[in-house]
């Protein structure tokens, strides 16, 4: 038997959101045979992991939280990937943003919340903008390579907040390399009442929002478009390639500081070296599996948010390692590509028979 | 044919045969190909006609296994064949050069050929190149055996992909449209090539093409296709030119009018766009001391065996190669630097050569149709979507696209592209046009409409640079003619005086 791959002439709408969920049941197989290698029961393993998040409230707005960031990285990552702009510095620009967060939020003492709130949000935006602003212009100007240059700033942001942390913003009272807690007046109002769901979520709602809209039926993104799916053809156009790239990178490299602004503001109130859970890397995962919808990055970092928690849950109750939840993302990775090829190519199994030569 | 080891049924006439037989092939709602029967034979040009859009290329892509019929088979003498992929075409026996090429272009000849044709691990190369060289000899179809792919012109990488194909043992040779990216010399020693891999090596060839002459010249049967169905097949010697193109377009006929040319070709008015001294600095293939003025309404022809520069010409007039001395001139305005923006706003427009590096494949004809002017559909807060559909139904009708709006670029057919990309540069209403090869690929019907559109926007008084490597089409519409040679215009000649003669000697480089 041998299998070739067909391009489709048309595919119906139907034909993606069926062929990820197929994706999503192979991967709950999967991962349950990987859960019963590392010794726990698979099927309320299965059951801590993706549904029981679902089942409390608290389960339900814990996901709503781990999911806040991933839904600013994967929609950061998905514009500049739409480009054709390799960013693959979410991350460093994440921390960038909670930097200048960090920066606002403790020099804000005496702001009415009003003014405090949009300013460590624009200082975050800032300065994940500028953080992707080196990279773009080498990029841009000289040729040079974003991916390399994006992925290699990612620790140096890092490195600078540790310097920072050991440096001048050591915590005052416990000597211990925490930042001091911000200002109230820049803290972020908590949307849902007696939980920790804040208002950066439907600040990351709103950006999807904007990303898909823009994107999707603006000038400006159809520009973007064509600029990513063949920038020479779009230079011949008369479009502006470099700008569109460069403008690109710092939009992508803002969405993604801005997530940082509101983990400082939102959840985490200081700044630790810890900040990011991974994030930014995370991100790319986010948005390849939506395969670079904007609408699909949202579906796919409350779903991340759900396993997130639900692996905690599932590795204290059943003591299985917590970074099963890492192993379900990374499968999940595997089966919704295969799952995107076969939306694209129909698969045609042929089997070798020796009547064909009668 | 090696792979068909099998018990053979007689064959009719004798020589051996590969029969398409009732394929049908639908993309969606287009139906490209319906219940379509074709005899091949070894020894015997066929040539293939039909209008852009007919299937010519659908039906040739399914005989090479890169795309899949609907229904219908495939049969080599009686024995039915299973042709899934270009290897399993290629173990029958046919070898295919598609229109764009397939070669490494960063790797030496020798490499290519040894690429396609390896069959252990290890490859030798002194070997290799005795093949291609005792190969080149056998078919007239000279190589050099240790250049790299890309530095070598069109005409040469063609002759590796014919070469490649026919050293990985073909009998049956498919060539789709291999004369729209030549020139008349290069035609004419393709040509000759052809006849020879008829006659002395028994090849069946199939011979894709828009230009009658050569059918005339080489072909021995002429299957014409339309809309999908065959409508004719016969020998070439018991059928005219002007049955073919009665049978292509049916009886609709637009014979082309020869261009009316205004007594005076506005010598009164000043130049609108004007090149002093341009030069591109290049190891090969730069530009030097280029000097030009086109009027409005004027059309200048640039002639030139290909290679000469005019590539380069085109590049600069389209922003993509900067230049290193001279200047141009706009409407009396001296352009800072040429870029792709400077040029559109001063109201240049342009039909690159390459069709396929002009446009986004992936996004669909409507937003390529508009790309160059984006700014023009943008709403308030979302583009003006149903302008845009329009905007591009109106252009499909006008310039007879046989296309949908919504379907991707990329999945026109050759001459259809180059329609949406002409209809592009014409609703600009551009102030100068440069346009480069517009007939290549186009049918008869199509060559003769975009002629007299190049010859409408003229006479709107749109100035015209026009580089074609056909001659008549120069000869027909320009008003003066440019011949480059070795990068510079080694002199430009009034209609009044050019002819074949005036023009091929400076394009020789003989005159002075
Ligand atoms: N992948 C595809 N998806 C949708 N439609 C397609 C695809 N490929 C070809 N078509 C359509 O099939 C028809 C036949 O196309 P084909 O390329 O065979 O024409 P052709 O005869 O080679 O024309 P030309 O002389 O312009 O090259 C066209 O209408 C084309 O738009
Ligand atoms: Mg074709």
């Amino acid at each position: 038997m041998k299998a070739r791959f067909v391009l489709r002439a048309s595919t119906p709408w139907w034909r993606g959101p069926l062929l990820v969920g197929a994706a999503a049941l192979l991967t709950i197989l999967i991962s349950a045979i990987m859960i019963r290698w590392a010794g726990g029961a698979p099927i309320p393993a299965v059951r801590y992991m993706f549904i029981s998040p679902l089942q409390s409230r608290f389960g339900f707005t814990e996901s709503l939280l781990s999911a806040t960031p991933l839904v600013f990285t994967g929609a950061a990552v998905a514009i500049a990937f739409r480009a054709g702009y390799w960013n693959i510095g979410a991350e460093g620009q994440l921390l960038a943003g909670t930097i200048g967060a960090t920066w606002v939020g403790l020099h804000a003492e005496s702001l009415p919340r009003i003014v405090g709130v949009p300013l460590i949000l624009l200082a975050g935006m800032l300065f994940g903008a500028l953080w992707a602003l080196t990279p773009a212009l080498l990029r841009t100007r000289l040729g040079i390579d974003e991916v390399v240059t994006t992925l290699l700033l990612n620790p140096v942001a890092l490195l600078i907040i540790t310097g920072l942390l050991n440096g001048p913003w050591r915590n005052s009272e416990s000597g211990f390399p925490d930042s001091d807690v911000i200002a109230d007046s820049t803290k972020l109002w908590i949307v849902w009442p007696n939980t920790r769901v804040h208002f950066g979520l439907a600040l990351g709602v709103v950006v999807i929002g904007l990303c898909w809209w823009f994107v999707g039926k603006m000038s400006g993104g159809l520009k973007l478009r064509a600029v990513g799916l063949a920038p020479n053809a779009a230079r011949i156009a008369g479009l502006p390639v470099e700008r569109t790239l460069l403008i690109t990178a710092l939009a992508s490299g803002g969405i993604a500081g801005l997530g940082g602004a509101s983990e400082i503001a939102g959840v985490a109130h200081q700044l630790t070296t810890g900040i990011s859970n991974n994030f930014g890397y995370t991100g790319v995962i986010v948005a390849t599996l939506a395969a670079l919808s904007f609408v699909g990055a949202l579906l796919v970092a409350l779903m991340f948010g759900v396993i997130t928690v639900g692996s905690f849950s599932a590795s204290r109750a059943l003591e299985i390692p917590s970074q099963i939840g890492q192993l379900v993302q990374a499968v999940l990775l595997i089966t919704v590509v295969c799952a995107l090829v076969i939306q694209k190519y129909r698969v045609v199994w042929t089997i070798k028979r020796s009547e064909g030569r009668k | 044919m090696n792979s068909v080891e099998g018990v053979v049924i007689a064959s009719r006439g004798g020589a051996p045969s590969i029969y398409l037989r009732n394929i049908t092939k639908a993309y969606g709602e287009t139906i490209a190909l319906s219940d379509v029967s074709l005899d091949l034979r070894a020894g015997e040009v066929h040539a293939l006609l039909g209008e852009n859009g007919a299937g010519k290329t659908t039906l040739m892509k399914i005989l090479y296994g890169l795309s899949q019929p609907d229904s219908g088979q495939i049969e080599a003498d009686g024995v039915a064949l299973k042709i899934e992929s270009p290897r399993d075409a290629r173990a029958a026996g046919i070898g295919m050069v598609t229109q764009h090429f397939s070669l490494v272009k960063n790797m030496t000849v020798i490499e290519n050929i040894a690429l396609a044709s390896a069959k252990t691990f290890a490859i030798d190369l002194a070997r290799v190149r005795a093949e291609i060289v005792s190969a080149s000899t056998r078919f007239g179809l000279d190589v050099p055996p240790d250049a790299i792919v890309s530095s070598l012109p069109i005409s040469l990488q063609q002759r590796v992909e014919i070469l490649k194909a026919l050293m990985s043992g073909c009998s049956y040779l498919i060539l789709d449209e291999p004369t729209a990216v030549l020139g008349p010399n290069d035609i004419d020693s393709l040509l000759e090539v052809i006849r020879r891999l008829r006659s002395d090596a028994g090849i069946g060839i199939v011979l894709i093409s828009h230009k009658m002459a050569e059918i005339e010249k080489v072909a021995d049967r002429v299957s014409v296709l339309r809309r999908g169905q065959v409508v004719s097949s016969s020998l070439a010697n018991g059928i005219t030119s002007k049955e073919l193109v009665t049978l292509m377009v049916g009886e609709q006929q637009s014979g082309a009018e020869q261009r009316q040319r205004s007594a005076s070709p506005s010598q009164s008015q000043s130049p609108i766009l004007v090149l002093e001294s341009v030069g591109v600095t290049r190891e090969a293939g730069g530009l030097s001391d280029v000097s030009f003025a086109v009027r409005p309404g004027e059309i200048l022809g640039i002639a030139g065996v290909s290679g000469n520069g005019q590539t380069e010409l085109v590049n600069v007039l389209s922003g993509t190669t900067q230049i290193d001395s001279g200047t141009i001139v706009v409407e009396g305005r001296q352009l800072g630097s040429n870029t792709p923006q400077s040029l559109m706003r001063a109201g240049v427009g342009i039909l690159g050569e390459d069709r396929h590096a002009s446009a986004v494949h992936a996004l669909q004809v409507v937003e390529n149709l508009i790309l160059d002017c984006v700014e023009k559909f943008a709403g308030k807060l979302q583009l003006r979507r149903k302008e845009m559909l329009s905007h591009c139904e109106s252009a499909i009708t006008q310039f007879e696209i046989k296309a949908n709006p919504k379907q991707a670029f990329g999945t026109l057919s050759g001459g259809n592209m180059q329609k949406v990309l002409l209809a592009r540069l014409f609703s600009r209403n551009p102030k100068v046009a440069i346009i480069s090869q517009p007939t290549r690929g186009l049918d008869v019907m199509a060559t003769n409409y975009v002629r007299s559109l190049i010859a409408q926007a003229s006479k709107q008084s749109t100035a015209v640079v026009l580089v074609s490597e056909d001659l008549d089409e120069i000869l027909e519409l320009a008003d003066r003619v440019a011949v480059m040679y070795r990068g510079s215009v080694v002199g430009i000649v009034d209609h009044s005086e050019a002819s074949r003669e005036s023009i091929g000697e400076l394009m020789a480089g003989i005159a002075k």
